[in-house]
Order: C-alpha cells, then structure tokens, then sequence
C-alpha cells in the first residue's frame, strides 16, 4: 500500500542483530517503533528496498558501516544528492545491499522525493546478539534526534532536521 | 619457470564471504582452493535438545535467500520420523510457495548478478543505467516470488505460517487467486529473458558432470522423487548418507560433499533439467530449444539460461496450483512425539538439501545433519575452475580473473548456507 504523502519519514533500520554491530540499524528502528514512530525493520536482499522507494516520499535508512573510522561515528548522507559508497555499508546479501538498492533506484528514476541515509561505524561485526558500547551510545543519540524530528509519531511532522543535528561525529568528506 | 600469480580479494554478486587462490607454474595448474572463511554456523549442534517442532523455523534462518528450502526438507524429515503424511492439498500449498523461492532467487541471481559478466559490465546498476527496462523486468520478476512468499507464508524472508505437518493457516482461496495474472506475465516474461540472454557469448566451456538431483517419474521435482544422478543412481531419500560423504578441508569452514568413490558431483539447475527434462512444461521445453540448449547442457556458463527456464517453469506451475487452490483442511496433519529417525531433501534453488533428523521419545533432536547444496557443489567448482584456467593460460591476469569469478557465479553459491567464500589469488610461479 502506497504511503505516498505521508509527511513523516519512514524509518527503515537494515542489518543483522545476529553479528553484534551489524544490528545498529534494527536496533533504531524498533526503539523508534516502540516509541511510536513509523519504522521498520528490513531483512533479505536490497531489491525490497526498491519496492520502500516507490511507496514512501520520505525514507531514512539506518545501517551499520565499516570504512575504519572510529567506532560509534555517525555519517549523515542525504541520497539526493551524491551517489553512495558501496564500500562503505557493511549489510549485503548476495553483495546487492542498500547501495546497490540505492544507485539501481537512481539509475532507474525511482528514488524517494527525500532519501536520508545515516551510517553508525562499528567496531565487531562476529556473531553474537548486543550493540558495542560506542556503537550503541551513537544508536542512542540517533534515536533520540529522529524522536525529536517526529514526537510522538505522527505529530510535529517535518517540524525540525533533528537527525541531521546529530551528526555529532560526521565527516563530510563521506559524500565524496 | 614462470610463477603468475592472480589474486581476487572479494568476490563480488555471491552472498557469503571467502577467497579463491590459483597458483600457475608455468602453463601448469598447481594449486586451485576455494578458501572459505565465513565463520560457521553450528546449526546441527544447536538444534540438539529441541523440541523437533522447532526445526522449521530455526533451520530457516540459514537462508535469507532459500529459507523455504530449510523449512521444507527440514518439515518432511520431522515428518518422515513422526509417521505424518500430508494431505495433496497441503502438499499442493507447499508446491505452491516453493515455487515463489525458486522465482525470487533464480531471479536475482541470473538477472541482478550473473547478467553482468555476460554484459561485461560491473553490477546491476550498470546494467539499470544501460538498460533499464531488464532491470525494471527482472524487479517485478522477483517482487512476483516474493509476493508468493507473503501470501502463503506471511512474509517473504523466514516466513512464519509454515510448520511441521503443514500450514498455521491456510491462505483466502481469493488472495492466492489473485496471484494469477502477475505469474503469467512472469511466465512470458522469463521465457523473453531466457530467450534474449541466448544471444550472450557464452565461453566455450563443455564438461561430463555427474548431475545430482530429485528425480521424479511424473512432475520436474520440486519436493518430491527420489535421488538420482545422470550416472545412473537411483537411490531413495533415506539411502543418501550411503553413497554422499562430507569432508573436511582445513582452507574451509564449509564440509566438501563427494560421492562415496572420492568423485565431486554437481547439482542444482543443469542437474534437474538434464535429469527432468521431460517433466518440464511443453513451452518450457520449447523455450530450451529455442534458446538453443538441448536435453542436457554441459557448459556451465549457460547454466543462466536454465535457470530462467527454471523460473518460467515456476510461474507456470505456481499459476497452475494458484487457479486451482483448495484451501487444506485441516492447515496441518498433527502427530504424537515418538522416538525415530527421519530422513527430507527437497530441491533449493541451488541443488538438493537434504536433512536427517533422530528423535527421542519425546520429540526431541538428539542429532541432525544438514547438507546444503553449495557444500555439495564446492568439489565441483574447484574442478571447473582448474579447468577453465588451464584452457584460458592465454588470458591477461584480469581477464582470467574475471573468467574466475564467472565459474564460480555459474553456481550462484550461497555461502553463508554453506558456511562454509571469496578472495582469488592466482599465483603464477
């Protein structure tokens, strides 16, 4: 179903909680579901990002990256703009992950009208379940400045840039 | 005598991590391993001490990609030892999702993965910018498989309406209807693709394999048959511990699968086409000849054409068991918890997954074995890779690097279910 105008951001977290920092961007999504916001969670390959792309104006994808800055760095990237690393996301199945997803759309003319996509280094990727302590500090901060972008879900929509203030660590160069 | 060295620190458009070595003397292959260094997995050891009703859904999460292959060999295994017999409807239903796994994942692979190295081009998204409309094909091509997955299993990745005996549920008879018109756009669609992707160049490559797969008298096996080999082995599920052994190999975290003589084998597309062909659909079989492929296909490049035949023949058959659904009643055949051991294989996108379970009295799992396909196809490839290197000495070293990862896409390996991939090296010394 089309949610097509909808003014809040969609808030899609990608990775996999089971190899520890690589779960950053399921950890935002539910602690922004439960708080009411409208996210999710997204499992299996890139090409399910495509359909997101096509339904929602405004996306925010949250993902864990591993380029070898410091751990629990947060990179704030808006999509529009400049084409993604592919590098620089450590998620991938059948190495078609979010940029992948994210340039195909582009080269196709199917990004969303807003696409934000903010990166939280981490520091181990093994198996196990549980966020690195930096890493989980950076998820936290994130939370909180996507809460205050929308308080309480779907009130006070588009009323501030929050996240984008949050890039407390970011690194402008992380566009190039 | 030269030494040549080829390197590939990361394969690309394969899921799972691991490394590739070649190592030349001269015009002499030394050293070909396939190094796999994805951590394992411990799936076997874990489910020790589960309740047998679990399996399903634990073995599931060894794919994001095939989770129905693990779902269904593992629910006929727990079946097999707890004396259940589905119902043909349920069975049918089973058909019936499988199908939108085989869609989705041939999909994405032939389309989004290994096209690429046929267009000599990078990725998928530079096929998107050359050629958009195939990409936009093989998207809606893939989101028709997924859309199967949701319908009758919840959601598409680690579905949740599947269990042990068959379904929590069963799907509105109008929602699995409805899946009708995009299967049969998807269906042509397929066919247009296999038929313009016959017009690659494809390597001149041709090897005698020893194909492995279900094989079935009356239906191109999905989840039923017995297994046999283009060899002439004919062998009931139960019987594969007998004649199939798994090794282990310090260069990888993956078990190698060999026949009991030593001899590596193939499965997946090209050993269920040759060893079904005649259980495809009449237009899938037209779409073979047309494409320019006969009853056996030997040169694994090509294996890319089988694998939208595969898909064409899924949307075909999907669209057959939709038109016809019955919803089962009851969603699922019950059984008492009872010592036994149980044997399933069905047939992943890969090759066959087979599974073998022991229970106690209590329904719980005192062993388990799982053998993936891509566990299974390991041998295989190392062999296809000293054969390809040897016949292509006169490459450039990027050249031959390239040609190396195309073989080993030619298997759509899916690493992390075997645990069992990838950075090449080749060494000329």
């Amino acid at each position: 179903m089309s949610d097509r105008g909808k003014r809040a951001p969609l808030v899609v977290g990608i990775g996999n909680r089971f190899r520890r920092d690589d779960g950053v961007g399921p950890w935002v999504a539910e602690a922004l579901l439960g708080a009411g916001l409208d996210a999710r969670v997204h499992a299996g390959d890139g090409t399910g990002l495509l359909d997101l792309f096509e339904s929602h104006d405004d996306i925010v994808l949250v993902d864990a990256t591993k380029s070898g800055a410091a751990p629990g760095r947060l990179v704030a990237l808006d999509a529009g703009l400049a084409p993604l690393c592919a590098d620089m996301f450590h998620y991938s199945t059948h190495r078609f992950g979010l940029a992948e997803a994210v340039e195909t759309a582009r080269a196709l003319g199917g990004l969303p009208r807003r696409l934000r996509v903010y990166g939280i280094e981490g520091r181990d990727f093994g198996a196990g379940i549980g966020l690195t302590d930096s890493v989980e500090r950076a998820a936290r901060a994130l939370v909180e400045a996507l809460s205050v972008e929308d308080p309480g879900g779907d009130r006070g929509r588009g009323m501030s840039h929050g996240a984008d203030r949050a890039m407390v660590h970011g690194d402008a160069d992380a566009q190039k | 005598m030269t030494e040549r060295i080829i390197q590939v620190d990361a394969l690309a458009r394969v899921e799972g991590e691991g490394a590739l070595y070649v190592r030349l003397r001269g015009r002499e292959v030394e050293k070909v391993e396939f190094r796999i260094f994805e951590p394992p997995r411990f799936f076997e050891a874990f489910l020790r001490g589960r309740d047998a009703l679990e399996t399903p859904d634990i073995t599931s999460r060894i794919c994001g990609i095939c989770p129905i292959a693990y779902i269904m060999s593992a629910c006929q295994g727990v079946e097999n030892a707890l004396g259940i017999a589905v119902s043909p409807e349920i069975d049918a239903l089973r058909r019936l999702i499988y199908c939108g796994e085989w869609i989705q994942s041939n999909t994405l692979h032939a389309v989004l993965l290994h096209a690429p190295d046929f267009l000599g081009l990078d990725d998928a998204i530079q096929i998107a910018q050359s050629n958009p409309d195939l990409v936009r094909t093989g998207l809606r091509l893939k989101k028709i498989g997924n859309s199967v997955m949701e319908c009758i299993g919840g959601r598409a990745v680690h579905p949740v309406n599947t269990r042990v005996g068959g379904f929590y549920r069963a799907p509105d008879r109008e929602a699995v209807r409805a899946l009708v018109p995009e299967l049969e756009w998807g269906a042509q669609a397929a066919r247009d693709l296999a038929l313009a992707f016959a017009r690659f160049e494809f390597p001149d490559d041709e090897f005698d394999y020893t194909f492995v797969s279900l094989i079935h008298p009356d239906r191109y096996p999905i989840l039923e048959g017995r297994i046999g080999s283009s060899r002439g082995l004919d062998i009931a599920v139960e019987e594969f511990e007998r004649h199939f052994v798994e090794e282990h190999v310090a260069r990888s975290t993956a078990l190698h699968g060999r026949m009991r003589d030593g001899s590596a084998y193939l499965v997946g597309p090209l050993a269920r086409f040759a060893n079904n062909f005649d259980r495809l659909t009449p237009d899938c079989q037209a779409t073979a000849r047309e494409a320019g492929l006969g009853p056996v296909v030997r040169n694994p490049f090509k294996s890319i054409l089988v694998r939208l035949i595969e898909v064409q023949y899924a949307c075909e058959e999907a669209a057959r068991l939709a038109r016809a659904y019955v919803p089962p009643d009851p969603a699922f055949v019950a059984a008492p918890a009872r010592a036994g051991v149980g044997h399933g294989c069905t047939e992943a996108p890969r090759g066959i997954c087979y599974h073998s379970y022991r229970l106690d009295g209590e329904g719980r799992i005192e062993h388990a074995r799982i053998v993936p396909p891509t566990s299974q196809n390991q041998p295989q490839i190392e062999a296809d890779l000293a054969r390809v290197v040897a016949d292509n000495l006169d490459l450039a070293d990027t050249d031959l690097k390239w040609r190396c990862e195309q073989t080993i896409r030619n298997y759509d390996p899916c690493i992390s279910c075997s645990t069992h991939f990838l950075k090449l090296t080749v060494d000329r010394v």
